[in-house]
């Protein structure tokens, strides 16, 4: 049978995707670009287990001496990784003594209180500060804040104390903690407040007990965020926390985190392969998974603990 | 539930329980302002303690007097005259080897006096002060210097000069400047935002516009997410282990016919660099390019454009300020860190310019870091010119972002 006339004089048009070669080429470039990360956390874990396992495949090196021990002096043949973790863990607790509680206030009064031109003048001044590089807040813990705690604690204090170092690293770690919790409480819907305004509440309470608890998701993020951030470290604790470690819980001596330790050591010239050089490999990895895990930890906490408000 | 009868306050008690709560109010509210308050504290005296350091009085003497070596004043030599001085005094290997770094001829006359005061005179520095002492207790100062060193010369210094910008590395810090710092930091950042703003901008077009939202697809972003909170220590070991060992033929430059150097070089520290910033760039401009509406794209599709173009003609093009906004940040992260060169190995004592890829090289911020850790106080003074300089360097990048994002950004 004969199609109509009018039929025969369109063209057949196929309605399938066209396959274009160009096309599909820009598509894997990018895809390679995308998984490129990928390939980086992969990096990170070969190269620094490939190095940290040279260091444990040392007989004398065994992972109850690595743990159990509190002397790090691997040319000698101590390995107590806790005379460097005692420092990473004092310089971090002080610092987040100093940035929770003043990043959170600062949270509070940003979200709650401020009118908009005062955090338009606030907020650029916590960015600066949050903007400095790490190597000037290790100037100013060593040449501005040590020689202040040296003029009331005297002799206590040592040149190059843990203490300083925390000091500097709050200050420096209380931009990301005020801004995280910022986010967080402005989330908090406009309705809750409201709700507390109507049974009477004042601004305080309503901040305190109704914003607060609601945005404690975010603002448990904010903190771990900060604690990884504290433990990461390293410019400050180089410059102003002392070079050599020490197992020692008193803020007022020196010693040296295990960032500390990889600036120190790895600044020298290092012969691959020597115990110093896979050892450092090592720490690093330690590093790598305490903050991988503590960033897992923050992302997960948001997730599940985060209010839903429509 | 309990049967007890709640009793709240009345009358003349209301009044005394709201006064009480609205004092709680006023004191928590202070505290609040407080804590800024110290933010605000420290931050001044991060600058104050930096600009305090950058000036003050330095007391010196000369080893040499400048009389032994020409009758003219100082201050009146000319090029010629320190040529002839230089020439007769140094020992021929020394000018030799100055000759070699630069033709003496082709130096000026500042770089010249700055020699034969370094090399000839020999400054021998008794001591420093800062700004804020020099100020206050100028007169103390003068006397002490009076007393203790009755041959010295005090003057008022900013260590912070044109001449320290453009003066390569020195043992001296009298005469010690930033040009190979700064030349470095503008290699390093150079090769670490030629690699990462093109892969991140890419990954990130990918992970918008084609990623299926499957698992894969979240692997890739939480991974991504994580990547931006490790550590910057760890990519540099990262570097160390990667860049400079497993790929020395290519960043030592070996494969290209260079002989002369290891895998320290600037190629590895910026590739390093570049990996360090890459997740802030792919976060930035999945940012932006989600910020480009869907009616743009489907506009394009519905005339027919195919994927690629349309994210080239219309997505991209709307998304670039917020691109380039984020590019800008990611750079002067990249100036400002530290750990990474440190431990890809950046060289702490070198006064010649990078001029290749394949260069050795020093960075801004690793000069602060050794100058900070020297004991002598010039040392710190010259510390502090430097965090001026980067300082600077830094705001007036954020300042073009800040510009960047106000000109160009659009509200949909």
């Amino acid at each position: 049978m004969k199609p109509p006339a009018e039929a025969q004089n369109f063209r057949h048009f196929d309605l399938k995707k066209k396959f274009r070669i160009s096309e599909s080429i820009i598509q894997a470039l990018l895809f390679l670009a995308g998984i490129l990360s990928i390939f980086t956390t992969l990096a990170i874990v070969y190269e620094l287990g490939k190095e940290a396992l040279l260091f444990f495949n040392i007989p004398d090196v065994t992972l109850g001496k690595f743990l159990g021990t509190t002397k790090w002096q691997p040319g000698i043949g101590q390995y107590g990784i806790w005379a460097l973790v005692s420092a990473t863990l004092v310089t971090s607790a002080i610092a987040m003594l100093i940035s929770l509680p003043l990043g959170l206030a600062s949270a509070i009064y940003l979200s709650e209180y401020a009118s908009p031109k005062m955090r338009s003048i606030l907020k650029p001044i916590l960015e600066i500060l949050a903007g400095i590089p790490t190597v000037v807040y290790g100037y100013f813990a060593l040449l501005f804040i040590t020689p202040i705690l040296k003029s009331f604690l005297g002799d206590n204090i040592q040149v190059y104390n843990m203490l300083s170092a925390g000091l500097v690293m709050g200050i420096m770690i209380l931009p990301l903690i005020s801004s995280m919790s910022e986010d967080a409480l402005s989330a908090v819907p406009r309705s809750l407040r409201e709700g507390a305004y109507a049974m009477g509440a004042t601004k305080l309470e309503t901040s305190l007990q109704i914003v607060l608890p609601a945005a404690l998701s975010g603002i448990g993020a904010a903190i771990i965020i900060g604690i990884s951030r504290a433990v990461g470290e390293t410019m400050i604790v180089a410059v102003a926390a002392g070079s050599g470690p020490n197992f020692s819980f008193n803020p007022l001596e020196a010693a040296e985190t295990m960032t500390g330790h990889i600036a120190r050591i790895s600044g020298g010239d290092l012969s691959y392969n020597s115990i110093d050089y896979t050892s450092l490999f090592a720490i690093a990895l330690m590093l790598f998974l305490v903050t991988l895990i503590l960033n897992l930890i923050s992302q997960w906490v948001v997730n599940k603990f985060r209010e839903q408000y429509e | 539930m309990s049967n007890e009868k709640i009793s709240y306050p009345e009358g003349a008690d209301f009044y005394s329980a709201l006064r009480a709560r609205y004092r709680t109010a006023a004191i928590w509210l202070s505290i609040f302002l407080g804590s800024l308050l110290i933010a605000i504290i420290a931050l001044t005296a991060l600058i104050f303690n930096v600009i305090d350091g950058a000036f003050g009085y330095i007391a010196y003497e000369y080893k040499n007097p400048p009389t032994e070596f020409t009758s003219t004043p100082v201050n009146e030599l000319t090029k010629e005259e320190l040529l002839t001085v230089l020439k007769d005094n140094l020992s021929s290997g020394a000018y030799k080897k100055l000759d070699w770094e630069k033709p003496m001829e082709s130096r000026t006359q500042a770089d010249l006096l700055e020699l034969f005061l370094e090399r000839l005179v020999r400054i021998d520095t008794k001591g420093t002060w800062k700004m804020t002492e020099s100020l206050l207790n100028g007169a103390e100062i003068r006397a002490e210097v009076a007393e203790k060193y009755p041959d010295a010369i005090l003057e008022f210094r900013s260590w912070l000069t044109p001449q320290f910008l453009v003066s390569p590395m020195s043992s001296r810090a009298e005469f010690a400047g930033v040009r190979t710092a700064i030349l470095g930091s503008l290699w390093l950042v150079g090769i670490a935002i030629l690699f990462a703003l093109p892969v991140g901008t890419g990954a990130a077009i990918y992970l918008q516009e084609y990623a299926p939202k499957n698992w894969f697809t979240r692997v890739i972003q939480t991974n991504i997410n994580n990547l931006a909170g490790v550590p910057s220590i760890v990519y540099g070991m990262l570097g160390l282990a990667l860049f400079v060992r497993v790929m020395e033929q290519f960043t030592s430059g070996a494969m290209f016919g260079v002989t002369d150097s290891n895998g320290r070089t600037v190629l590895s520290a910026g590739l390093t660099m570049g990996i360090l910033v890459l997740p802030l760039i792919i976060i930035n401009a999945q940012e932006a390019i989600k910020a480009v509406p869907d009616s743009l794209r489907q506009a394009a599709f519905g005339v027919g454009a195919t994927r690629w173009q349309t994210i080239w003609h219309h997505v991209l093009p709307n998304a670039l300020p917020g691109i380039l906004t984020g590019s800008i940040l990611a750079l002067s992260r990249a100036l400002g860190e530290t750990a990474p060169l440190i431990v890809v190995g950046a060289s702490t004592f070198i006064s010649v310019d990078p001029d290749s890829p394949f260069s050795k090289f020093t960075a801004l911020p690793i000069q602060i870091y050794q100058w900070t850790t020297r004991a002598q106080s010039e040392f710190h003074a010259i510390a502090a010119s430097a965090i001026i300089v980067l300082l600077v360097l830094l705001l007036s990048l954020n300042a073009t972002a800040i510009l960047l994002r106000n000109r160009f950004q659009r509200r949909w």
